[in-house]
């Protein structure tokens, strides 16, 4: 049995935002860190360690140098690392992504008992999509939006979040979980797991890798696989200098509210 | 479906929505995404229909006529009463894969997020995720840009066709799916030109709602696709669907922030309730400067600031307080931060985003009822 | 030589930052206000295995060293010094055991340390303090057996939230002065070990300092470390070792004070502009910024030559002397910056003022460490 745990490494947007004078994001000035909703489904496998003795397999596809991230979350627990990495698989959208992601977990071999995790969403697209799909792409069964899990042989049990309440959904192993925030807290590193992490394996897995899959195809990965494009990327006007409205009438709170109905805020 | 491939631009046609229910009612965005939906098929000239799913539903189907929506697809089952991601995928794709949309939209809902995905990837087609604008036509797509972005204006008027596997492709017939990245401090115009459906899903609460059209609604037609779904093909199961109002969420993760000042002390009961029916009104909490906490109008766990909690919520209204350094250390980040002071050289001022100089037991109530009428516009 | 951080000191200061953020800043406050560590915190440090960072693997330890502390003890002052004063105070105490302890001892009390028993430390007395050949408390040999009696005071880490155990310094044999002086351990409990006036203080008023009174106290003689009458040399030893430690203490504190003025002088607005374009102003800044890296180089020299089994006793001295005198500086620099909002509670410099003040004082006050460095530079 594997818990899998598919993580990206983001641009920190909760502190500055570096933009190009072209509008695209200045990456070079800004940290990095494990995307929030990915450490929680790092936690998840971690949990589920904690009680069955599984191993916990970390995978990312992205450059070199995100094999630190996989270091940090083998020193919170993890015991394997994959590093999916290759010049072919850049300019991915989210479906190319998920044919990537989806033949590397064929590569290390799922089982039966296997369970997949990832985060809902992460923070630099806010797109939710790469589980989902590669739950598609592996026929395997999704649970979306994790609140609890529970399990109970080989069967899964989930609280579902919905924004009006909840679901209690159950499925079975292998299956594919998308864990938002409130799943649980995430432990941090410990001293001991620093010092072993880089002991621990981690495999690289390069376009040769993963190349005899059916998944990955020159039309199905990279820019050439990506069926969106992007057309224009702009910054919104810049956020100017404060505004006093005239008056303290009806009129004024009304023109208020427009104006925060004509930003989307409402 | 022998014949269905995703890259055959020119089989493709029509304009489609998918209409998301829950326990029979519709979701609001549904209607939203019909009225947004009739708009691109018209700039496209062709139908505007909706995908609706469900168990005993057709009664929906005059309602989403009345919005814009040409024709309903109407798949009724018992195991689509509740939604599963694997019942509701396979018989979308296979609506899909028979009647072949062009455009094909959900609201981004967290059924709307689990489901779209999951098609758009069966069905071999582009996503684009959490729209809060689209747009077909060249010359309305142009003009938002210059509302709404930095670009320079002989740049938009320069667009009208993008690099495509090194070759220029034409996007005047795309469907342009702009979307915030990045916290919302990058917007991005997104196209699927080489495949369809073109997908995405729209966040709830941006596209306006049209008028009901009673005519429209009864001049609505349903057609019934034929579909298998059988118990074997549902791989999740549905244990129970519980319904709950919000939890309060704490200051840190709420959108809406309401927080109170020295500025109510001339009658805090009164002012307490203010915020707390603003808050309501808007979903967000009641938070509190260091002068409401340290009087005792409200408890510890509300203060914002230097010493209390840091937030930075879509909005952030700061009433009656005057913006001292260590309660702007706590809000400063917030997305929009509407003040209301009676005093004009308040400090809050220097960094709020729209200011009211005035009384806020008169300007609140009056606030309130502004967005209620707001709301019930939508 | 050029400081080179390995990747895995590197991720550890990644830990400790955002446990310190998340988990010890948000404490820092209350905990000084109730003069009390908050034993949630200190669970937590020995769970995540800080407390045995320094103790080897075979104990239960992480087997890392002088750098690695350093990098702990900097982090946590940051947030919180009290908390970094328990750290540091910790790595010094249970040294003397781990070095020349028998393994008994050592399988006694490293897997404790290790595990979040934090470890205490007695050397000062009344009569004892700067001149700590002044020891007067004694252990009288009595069959398997030893009995303490005397007391010791401004001992911390054995307040009612800490201390285990603590290694004392005792004389053995009075007619010969410091060449008769013993460390013995003694646990928590032990008949005849009374924990006396606890102390207020001006700083780091969470952390526990007390007075620890033995009469008649009788513990076993496999409790003593090494060799009667080598005790006053462990203890030295690890003083140098807790010097450092002290150092980076004040290391963090400063950094932190010239972090919190940087941010403070952009963005408060006075005469129209941001005080930050005040070149007066500005110059302070570059002052307490070439004090911070100043400190920063002499401590890692000190740990990285402490790692390689260099000498450190003067370079420790030096690290530590200056250390401490620019963390008194610095935050007063950085609470005049801050001015009247500096002054006031709900700014934590004015807890960082109070905290930096203690560091030239314990651990060997300024002017001893100024008598090490002469000595060594006269040698």
């Amino acid at each position: 049995m594997k818990a899998i745990v598919c993580v990206k490494q983001v641009p920190d947007t909760s502190g500055k935002v570096a933009v190009n004078p072209d509008g695209t994001l200045d990456r070079a000035s800004m940290l990095t860190i494990v995307n929030p909703d990915d450490m929680n489904a790092v936690e998840a496998a971690l949990k589920l360690k904690d009680e069955t003795g599984c191993k916990v397999v970390v995978v990312t596809m992205g450059p070199p140098p995100a094999e630190g991230m996989l270091r940090q979350l083998m020193a919170m627990g993890a015991d394997e690392g994959v590093l999916v990495s290759a010049r072919e698989f850049g300019g991915s959208d989210t479906f190319a992504t998920s044919q990537i992601l989806a033949a590397a977990l064929n590569k290390m071999g799922l089982d039966p008992d296997d369970v997949v995790f990832c985060g809902r969403q992460a923070i630099d697209g806010d797109t939710a999509q790469v589980g989902p799909q590669i739950a598609e792409k592996l026929g395997m069964p999704q649970i979306s939006y994790v609140a609890d899990i529970h399990k109970e042989g080989s069967v899964i049990v989930c609280k579902r979040m919905l924004e009006d309440g909840y679901m209690m959904v159950e499925t079975q192993t292998p299956c594919l979980l998308t864990c938002i925030k409130e799943l649980n807290q995430p432990r941090y590193m410990s001293i001991l797991g620093i010092k072993d992490c880089y002991t621990k394996p981690v495999t690289v897995y390069d376009y040769n890798a993963l190349k005899d899959d059916p998944l990955i195809d020159p039309t199905t990965i990279g820019l050439k696989g990506s069926p969106t494009n992007i057309l224009t990327s702009f910054t919104p006007p810049l956020k100017g200098v404060g505004m006093m409205l005239e008056g303290t009438g009806k009129s004024t709170t009304d023109q208020l509210v427009g104006m925060l109905a004509a930003k989307h805020v409402i | 479906m022998e014949s269905y491939n995703s890259t055959n631009i020119s089989e493709f046609k029509n304009v489609w929505v998918f209409c998301e229910q829950r326990g029979g009612k519709l979701m609001p965005t549904t209607l939203e995404l019909i009225s947004e939906g009739r708009k691109l098929a018209d700039e496209l000239g062709v139908d505007l229909c909706g995908l609706l799913l469900g168990k005993d539903v057709e009664g929906l189907c005059k309602e989403l006529g009345g919005h814009g929506a040409n024709k309903i697809y109407l798949c009724d089952s018992p195991l689509l009463e509740t939604y599963t991601t694997d019942a509701y995928t396979k018989v979308i794709v296979d609506c899909v894969e028979e009647y072949k949309p062009e455009i094909m939209v959900f609201g981004a809902s967290n059924i709307g997020r689990d489901l779209a995905p999951r098609c758009a990837a069966r069905l071999h087609t582009g996503l684009c995720a959490d729209c809060t604008h689209l747009d077909v036509d060249m010359p309305i797509y142009k003009d938002f840009l210059k509302e709404s972005s930095t670009l320079a204006p002989e740049k938009i008027d320069g667009l009208g066709t993008a690099l495509v596997l090194g070759e220029k492709h034409d996007v005047s017939r795309d469907l342009k799916m702009t979307r915030p990245a990045f916290g919302g401090h990058l917007m991005a115009t997104i196209i699927c030109p080489r495949f369809r459906p073109a997908m995405a899903t729209v966040r709830p609460g941006v596209m306006k709602l049209s008028a009901y059209d009673e005519a429209k609604a009864v001049a609505v037609s349903v057609e019934r696709p034929a579909f298998a779904l059988s118990d074997s093909d549902l791989k999740t199961r549905v244990r129970e669907v519980v319904k709950a109002t919000r939890e309060l969420v704490d200051l840190t993760g709420a959108d809406v922030v309401v927080s109170v000042g020295r500025g109510i002390g001339k009658d805090v009961e009164k002012g307490i309730a203010l915020a707390e029916e603003l808050a309501s009104v808007l979903g967000g909490v009641v938070g509190g400067s260091r002068a409401a906490i340290d009087s005792g109008w409200l408890p510890a766990d509300h203060q914002v600031g230097q010493t209390g909690k840091t937030v930075h919520p879509k909005m952030y209204f700061a009433l009656g307080i005057s913006g001292a350094i260590q309660h702007k250390a706590g809000m400063q980040d917030s997305e929009n931060i509407i003040a209301v002071n009676k005093n004009s050289a308040a400090p809050i001022f220097e960094i709020a985003d729209y200011g009211i100089c005035g009384d806020l037991f008169k300007v609140v109530p009056l606030l309130i009822e502004s967005f209620k009428e707001e709301q019930q516009s939508k | 030589m050029a400081l080179q951080y390995t990747k895995e000191q590197k991720m550890l200061r990644a830990l400790v930052k955002e446990f310190a953020d998340k988990e010890v800043g948000p404490r820092a406050a209350e905990m000084d206000r109730n003069e009390s560590m908050d034993p949630t915190l200190l669970k937590m440090l020995g769970d995540l295995g800080f407390m045995g960072l320094g103790i080897p693997v075979e104990y239960g330890g992480a087997g890392m060293g002088m750098m690695e502390k350093s990098i702990v003890v900097e982090e946590l002052a940051r947030k919180d010094a009290a908390t970094a004063e328990v750290m540091s105070v910790h790595n010094m105490a249970y040294l003397a055991i781990l070095k020349h302890g028998s393994e008994e001892l050592k399988q006694k009390f490293l897997p404790i340390a290790a595990k979040g028993g934090i470890a205490a430390f007695a050397l000062t007395e009344p009569s004892a303090g700067s001149d700590a050949a002044g020891v007067q408390t004694t252990a009288v040999a009595d069959g398997d057996d030893y009995i303490i009696n005397g007391s010791k005071c401004f001992i911390s880490n054995m307040g009612p939230q800490e201390g285990s155990f603590v290694t004392v310094l005792v004389s053995t044999d009075p007619s010969k002065g410091s060449k008769g002086f013993s460390a013995i351990v003694v646990e928590r409990g032990t008949p005849g070990f009374t924990i006396g006036k606890r102390e207020e203080k001006l700083g780091i008023r969470a952390a526990d300092v007390s007075e620890l009174i033995f009469e008649d106290c009788r513990v076993p003689k496999a409790n003593l470390v090494g060799a009667e009458g080598k005790g006053f040399g462990y203890f030295m030893e690890a003083l140098d070792s807790g010097r450092i430690g002290m150092a980076s203490q004040a290391l963090g504190i400063a950094e932190e004070a010239l972090d919190l003025s940087i941010e403070y002088l952009k963005v408060r607005v006075q005469f129209g502009k941001p005080l930050s374009k005040q070149q007066g102003l500005q110059w302070y800044l570059a002052d307490m910024g070439t004090k911070v890296e100043a400190a920063r180089a002499l401590i890692y020299e000190a740990a990285s030559d402490m790692d390689r089994g260099d000498p450190v006793g003067k370079i420790a001295a030096i690290a530590k002397y200056y250390a401490s005198e620019i963390g008194v500086q610095v935050t007063d620099k950085a609470l005049q910056l801050h001015s009247g909002y500096g002054y006031m509670r709900d700014y934590p410099l004015e807890r960082m003022y109070r905290d930096a003040r203690i560091i030239p004082i314990y651990e060997g006050t300024s002017e001893i460490q100024k008598i090490i460095i002469s000595r060594e530079l006269l040698k």
